[in-house]
């Protein structure tokens, strides 16, 4: 044992695999923090001043939201309430959402909580994506807010009958097998009109969420303009 | 293992295999369901909707390995620190907890499917969460019944031997049942959600079930080779560095895109990239510890092989090379965010996940079920037979099969659906029609009909290969 190798000695690595794992843990959770802090939601107040947030707060649904190419980043990020002379949001020009752009923080927070219980209540996961994640079987909900089907020109506004996006998805979600808009449809959930208004509220918020320009180019059917 | 009464320890391990092989086929059944959806989308339309047959199929998954980690410990457990397993009375009582909370939960996901937007469906019904859809009454009993078994395995471990491999899982086994805490509560923030959502997932998958593998792949070399434990355990050790040291930060490549600010695409690429190095030395040491140990038998004069379990060492031999396959060769495929971009959420994280899951854990489970059928049956050298070659042989091959064609239909999806057409709902329609796409969607079917032939023949041997006079005994 006189001239044992360091290398081949088992109480060596178990300490260094506990340092190691220590010092991920704590790299780990000291990031936590500080992410914790970036993505926490914002208020009213922050889309007031204009502050930036990269989960704006509830009533966020009272305003325009865009999906434009920031040249500074070089991807494409949400825009809220129109853009600035720097072509970032610029928090003014509002949107109306079921008639109103006066919600409050209370009313649009209510809306949201009701429309995230239903994502889960309804296991929106087990066919679609949101923020990428989920399952494979039906579109991406990331920015579906913004998906020009369902705009003014849009084929699946026209199916709907309705006259403005949100309540074309309102109606969809509540009897989606009756618009068969594919082969592939999406089933019959019992969603009742107020859970549908709060999924789209839920919806609308999501897409005003800075994810790092996921997904590219969304809604530039034209082609790859924005391509890497 | 020379007294013909089996260990109570190991008795209770058998009842988890079993359960956790019933739950294996219902995996398989209901991914068959799915699988045929995407080519028949009218199949079980508001009776069985894909979201059902999803939410059933990684949850049986999830479960059936959970079941077979736990049997897997209580097998080893006397083997490794030389005394009864204590608290075996509780163990068996929280098994039968177990299974019936299960049960239920399965009856409630077929039955009632989904609930209103309330908290009362997250408690009762669904939490709508992948991979964690279990309701929150059953989180908390998932907790109690983790907590049980990991005080039977802390006990044992510190009233008995306490071996590399005891330290490592005691480690690793109380990480895992506190981890799944992260996963237990609601908001409305969607990015926060995700954000701890993946310290269960991610930290289960690539951290700890990792762990996990590499201390089953020590008991099983020092078991079914005789290889040097003093060697084995050394292994371990520098596996455990690595996994833990790369995989811990490799959370990270879940971080680009759910709302997390930038510095993770740098932090998650990096750490992600080097998630695959402890799987290739993982593969090595396998193989290294096998030559070695015949090796020197031949060098004493003794050509027998020295392999004493012939179809768990396959399945284990499987698992070294599917987890680096599975895990790190399809998982490194998408893990750069310049990439990741355009793959993520598409059926090239599905190829990745059924090889992963398959190569990784899948495999070294069964290896541990013949384990168990062979000290059950008191044999000394348990031989492959047809069924149990064919059965590796065709599970394999179909989870290879599907992993292909599923990356084939992932690149349609990122070269169409993605890169052309931005990932709107038309964009991705365009992309589920794509020719390569459809036909990658048939061979998946195909290819999980063959693997779920595999599995019948894998029932059948583990079930009959223990009474079989082909084996020394």
């Amino acid at each position: 044992m006189a001239n044992k190798s360091v290398w081949s000695d088992n109480r060596f690595w178990q300490r260094t695999a506990t340092w190691v794992t220590g010092f991920a843990a704590v790299l780990l959770i000291w990031l936590t923090f500080d992410t914790s802090a970036q993505i926490s939601m914002g208020t009213d107040e922050d889309l007031k001043q204009g502050v930036t947030k990269r989960v704006p707060g509830p009533t966020v649904i009272n305003y325009k939201i865009e999906y434009l190419m920031d040249a500074k980043r070089g991807h494409e990020v949400p825009v809220i309430g129109g853009k600035n002379a720097e072509g970032r949001s610029a928090f003014q020009e509002k949107e109306k959402f079921f008639g109103r752009d006066d919600w409050t923080e209370e009313e649009a927070g209510a809306l949201l909580h009701l429309g995230k219980l239903g994502s889960q209540a309804k296991n929106c996961m087990n066919c679609h994506t949101l923020l990428g994640n989920g399952a494979y079987y039906a579109p991406d909900l990331t920015k579906a807010w913004l998906d020009p089907a369902w705009g003014p020109e849009g084929s699946l506004q026209a199916m709907t009958g309705k006259n403005t996006k949100e309540e074309a998805m309102a109606e969809f979600l509540q009897h989606p097998s009756q618009y068969p808009t594919h082969e592939r449809m999406m089933p019959n959930l019992g969603i009742t009109a107020d859970e549908a208004k709060g999924l789209v509220a839920f919806l609308k918020h999501m897409s005003s969420i800075d994810t790092n320009g996921f997904p590219r180019n969304f809604g530039k059917i034209q082609g790859a303009v924005h391509g890497k | 293992m020379a007294s013909n009464t089996l260990n109570e320890s190991k008795q209770l391990a058998t009842w988890y295999f079993t359960f956790a092989f019933i739950l294996f086929g219902a995996q398989l059944l209901f991914g068959l369901v799915a699988a045929t959806q995407f080519v028949m989308p009218g199949f079980l339309f508001e009776i069985l909707d894909f979201s059902v047959a999803r939410t059933l199929h990684i949850n049986a998954l999830v479960v059936w390995m959970v079941f077979a980690m736990f049997g897997s410990v209580y097998w080893l457990l006397p083997d490794e620190t030389g005394i009864n397993t204590i608290g075996i009375k509780m163990g068996k009582l929280l098994y039968w907890v177990f299974v019936a909370a299960i049960a239920v939960v399965v009856l409630v996901y077929i039955f009632v499917q989904v609930g209103p937007a309330d908290q009362t469906t997250i408690w009762f019904i669904m939490e709508g969460r992948e991979y964690i859809e279990a309701p929150r009454w059953a989180d908390i009993g998932i907790v109690v019944v983790a907590l049980g078994f990991v005080a039977n395995l802390f006990l044992t471990g510190m009233k008995g031997k306490q071996t590399g491999i005891v330290t490592v899982l005691m480690a690793d086994m109380i990480a895992f049942a506190g981890l799944y805490l992260a996963g237990m509560f609601f908001t409305d923030n969607i990015s926060v959600d995700q954000y701890w959502w993946w310290w269960v997932i991610h930290l289960w998958v690539e951290a700890t079930w990792e762990v996990f593998v590499g201390a089953i792949a020590a008991y099983g070399l020092i078991t079914m080779i005789g290889a040097h434990r003093k060697v084995v355990e050394m292994w371990l050790w520098i596996e455990v560095a690595m996994l833990f040291g790369s995989g811990i930060l490799g959370m990270g490549h879940h971080y680009f895109w759910i709302g997390t600010p930038e510095y993770w695409w740098e932090i998650g690429a990096l750490f992600s990239a080097l998630e695959p190095i402890p799987l290739v030395a993982m593969f090595v040491h396998v193989l290294y510890d096998w030559g070695k140990t015949q090796g020197a038998e031949e060098e004493a004069g003794n050509p027998a092989s020295v392999i004493n379990n012939k179809p768990a060492f396959t399945w284990f031999v499987l698992n070294a090379f599917g987890n680096f396959l599975g895990a790190g060769i399809w998982g490194f495929f998408h893990t750069l965010p310049q990439v990741n971009l355009y793959t993520h959420g598409t059926q090239f994280t599905s190829a990745h996940g059924h090889l992963a899951f398959f190569g990784a854990y899948a495999t070294i489970l069964i290896g541990m079920m013949y384990i168990a059928v062979q000290g059950k049956n008191n044999i000394k050298v348990l031989k492959n037979t047809k069924s149990s070659i064919w059965a590796v042989s065709m599970i394999a091959g179909g989870v290879m099969g599907m992993t292909v064609a599923l990356t084939i239909a992932g690149y349609v999806q990122v070269l169409v659906s993605r890169a052309q057409m931005g990932a709107t709902w038309a964009g991705y329609f365009d992309g589920q029609e794509g020719m390569w796409f459809a036909q990658g969607m048939d061979w998946r079917l195909i290819m999980g009909l063959v693997t779920f032939l595999g599995f019948a023949l894998l029932a059948k041997d583990l079930l009959t290969t223990g009474k079989n006079p082909v084996h020394e005994r």
